[in-house]
């Protein structure tokens, strides 16, 4: 092997939304290995949620992102109803399905659009984020946000949706439809990006159960995992679906995915609003006294995969323990096997087809004894202990 | 008119800074540039370096982190140059305000000229605010 050019990319880069950091090593135009670093986007949620109470806390996890704006708060009132085993009414569990699947079409828009930007290809990017468009109205018409839509609390929901919005909410769904089908028969039959997305970044099904890739990353190498399917909540169990799969695992085969889960999400929303709309009566909130001392688990289908939720109640107002895992914690260190060997150009599209999103990962980390569960080391010990292996290092240099 | 003011006559260039941000703020800034908003028709666009910009868009919190980061940024920005914290995080820390990783607010760390408050701002809310500063 020659000699081994860093490329580093980042923190701020006009290619990244986020903050955080590659470095490719490349022997001529072939990645050969990478590393990446993040942490820019701490913000110490888990602590935050403790301080709060358990209502306040939907609040806080809406805002870990503002793409999955639901899957998280979501995922939280599973855990958290699944302490006192509350059974939500089913009015507020077919809103709930409506949400989480209107936002999964927007997400993928989103992701359908970038895709065309990291390409080149500007036309994808503006025409999928004018179609997104009708989506961010629909949101608006719900629940008064275009983001962060403050739509759960724990028992149900927050707002209705009477027949004569569900009446509105037809017509513009009606009218995305069509411009959703004629994306996708754009993107499905350009010449172009069959030349640029097929045999790139490839994963295979090992590659996926060896790293626990979760969500469409997994589905699109013929993993059939989906929660919604696997362990239905909310209505997901009540409507008619299918899961979308591919075998390809190139990233072809990821917009295949994504750009098809749209139309079943389509499918999802019209029987939701069909059984609001013949169904105009019925609570939307079941009441809940307190939540009783306990651990609580939950899990939600994100956008970009399974997102988890780990509650701990000591039958106080707030959570004496909140964990959280999501998707792109395990999606994100697949890029070693889908960039390296690559060239340099496909870098780009390789690490943007798992959608990766950093403000969700940016949990931190701690090492643990798993004899006696004494917590060994926390970020500022790591990070104390790095340092001072560098000093070792340093002193064992002047000595010679 | 003052004479910052005066220098941003003509088509601003806006660099795009996510200091530690959730994402929505982000999203809604790329909105603008979309069809629906569209505000290349004003001449502002995305630029890719904070060396060609005239304004400097802050999302996000600012963690201890990225702080040495966005100070070097803006270090790095040709004066004179708008700072606009966009979003409840840059302005005062919003919802985060009692995290531990938060290093103050944005204007604790830079200058800032004007302040869009939200959680997330909406697109017309962005456009009102660069209107309103530059009619000034």
């Amino acid at each position: 092997m020659g000699k081994k050019t860093i490329i580093p990319i980042g923190p701020y880069h006009p290619l990244l939304e986020e903050p955080e950091f590659f470095k490719l090593y490349c022997d001529g135009e072939t990645v050969v290995d990478m590393v990446w670093e993040t942490g820019y986007n701490h913000r110490g949620i888990e602590k935050i949620c403790e301080s709060k109470t358990f209502e306040q806390v939907f609040y806080v996890v809406e805002r870990i992102c503002g793409i999955c704006s639901t899957s998280h708060p979501f995922a939280y009132a599973n855990a958290v109803e699944s302490i006192p085993g509350i059974e939500i009414p089913l009015r507020a569990k077919y809103i709930r399905t409506l949400i989480g699947e209107l936002e999964r079409i927007h997400s993928h828009l989103l992701w359908v659009g970038l895709a065309g930007h990291f390409l080149g290809y500007n036309t994808v990017f503006m025409w999928a984020w004018k179609y997104r468009e009708p989506v961010l109205d629909m949101f608006e018409m719900i629940t008064g946000n275009r983001n962060s839509y403050a739509m759960f609390t724990i028992g149900g929901v927050r707002r209705d949706i009477d027949s004569e919005r569900a009446g509105k909410l037809f017509k513009v769904l009606d009218e995305a439809e069509k411009k959703i089908n004629l994306l996708i028969g754009a993107v499905m039959d350009d010449p172009v990006i069959h030349a640029r997305l097929k045999g790139v970044g490839t994963l295979t099904a090992k590659d996926i159960h060896d790293f626990g890739a979760v969500g469409p990353t997994a589905r699109a190498s013929g993993v059939d995992i989906d929660v919604r399917r696997d362990d239905p909540y909310a209505a997901y169990d009540l409507v008619n679906w299918k899961v979308i799969t591919a075998q390809a695992g190139d990233v072809f085969a990821k917009a295949e995915v994504r750009l098809l889960e749209m139309l079943e999400s389509i499918k999802i929303i019209r029987q939701c609003l069909d059984f609001l709309q013949k169904n105009p009566e019925g609570e939307i909130k079941a009441k809940v006294r307190e939540i009783p001392a306990g651990i609580g688990i939950g899990h939600a289908e994100a956008p970009r995969g399974e997102v988890f939720h780990f509650v701990k109640s000591d039958g106080g107002n707030s959570p004496i323990r909140h964990k959280i895992r999501a998707p792109s914690y395990t999606c994100i260190p697949t890029f070693r096997r889908s960039c390296i060997g690559g060239t340099i150009s496909d870098a780009a599209i390789a690490t943007a087809a798992v959608d990766p999103c950093y403000c969700c990962t940016e949990r931190m980390s701690q090492a643990y004894d798993f004899r006696t569960g004494k917590k060994l080391y926390n970020a500022a010990d790591l990070i104390r202990l790095s340092q001072q292996k560098t000093e070792e290092i340093k002193k064992q240099l002047h000595k010679r | 008119m003052g004479f910052k003011e005066s220098c941003f006559k003509k088509s601003l260039w806006v660099y795009h800074l996510s200091a530690g941000s959730c994402n929505n703020c982000d999203i809604e800034i790329l909105d603008c540039l979309t069809p629906r908003y569209d505000i290349e028709r004003f001449g502002m666009k995305l630029v890719g370096s904070v060396r060609h910009a005239d304004v400097l868009l802050v999302t996000g919190i600012v963690t201890k982190k990225t702080k040495p980061r966005v100070i070097e940024v803006y270090e790095q920005a040709p004066k004179p140059i708008v700072v606009i914290a966009i979003g409840a995080c840059p302005c005062t820390g919003g919802i985060f305000a009692s995290g531990y990783n938060f290093a103050g607010p944005l204007d604790k760390v830079i200058p800032v000229d004007l302040y869009i408050p939200g959680c997330p701002p909406k697109p017309e809310a962005m456009l009102a605010g660069i209107m309103k500063l530059l009619n000034k």
